[in-house]
């Protein structure tokens, strides 16, 4: 790829796409921040807890199947 | 005993006051990348959720400004991840800078499309690189990668760009 073609496609994407002018933050985050702070851990879905109990029962009925398990992590 | 240090021993306060501090940077730093206020927002509070976090695996002889921004980054840049093809570029956050006026509307509607549907991985190195003139060192040292792996990115990003432009007749 030459220069002047590296210049022309930045010209064209900079038509299109201009600088972000206003970079300044209008407000103060930290009130948003102690509620990100204060919340809880997101809960693990229900089909996640079914998918680790099958999972459990698959390694309780055949056990020999964990190295292979063990192998695909 | 300084700031870092209390921090990087868990102190809320010096957590407060770096958060006062550096706020408007991240937020500058991140709204280049996703060109959208609201999602700055919550972007810059998701960066210093993730700093909090990790307040413990900070070294308070670092540089905290280089690693928050690079936090900033793969905050922004897992935001891109999932929502990439979505965004829009409001019209209010141009620099007012005058357009080229051989390149129309709608071939501006075409580029800024074509770039939305790049790899986030490469759309950020692109954006940095090509739109905001930043220094390669500077996106290296964010992205965590080396400046000959931006300049790759930044050649694979305008590659693509080329070859989707061209897929819709516009020859740039």
């Amino acid at each position: 790829m030459n220069e002047g073609k590296d210049e022309k496609i930045r010209i064209v994407v900079k038509s299109a796409i201009p600088p972000v002018a206003n970079r300044e933050l209008k407000r103060d985050l930290w009130p948003q921040m102690l509620r990100r702070m204060e919340q809880r851990p997101a809960q693990m879905p229900w089909l996640d807890w079914a998918l680790l109990g099958l999972l459990g029962v698959w390694i309780l009925f055949f056990p020999e199947a964990i190295p292979l398990l063990l192998y695909q992590l | 005993m300084e700031l870092l240090e209390r921090f990087a021993q868990g102190d809320l306060e010096a957590f407060e006051t770096l958060f006062r501090q550096f706020q408007g940077g991240v937020y500058g730093w991140i709204i280049r990348i996703v060109r959208n206020p609201a999602t700055a927002e919550d972007l810059t509070v998701e960066t210093f959720w993730r700093v909090y976090r990790a307040h413990a695996r900070f070294d308070p002889q670092g540089n905290f400004g280089g690693w928050i921004r690079r936090i900033a980054t793969n905050a922004a840049l897992d935001h891109l991840k999932t929502v990439r093809r979505e965004v829009e570029l409001p019209d209010d956050l141009s620099s007012g800078s005058p357009r080229d006026p051989a390149v129309s509307g709608e071939i501006r509607q075409r580029i800024a499309q074509a770039f939305r549907q790049l790899p986030a991985r490469l759309r950020v190195a692109a954006i940095l690189a090509l739109v905001e003139e930043e220094p390669y060192e500077k996106i290296a040292e964010t992205l965590g990668i080396s400046v000959g792996a931006v300049k790759s990115r930044v050649f694979r990003a305008v590659r693509m760009l080329r070859k989707k432009l061209r897929q819709q007749g516009v020859e740039p």
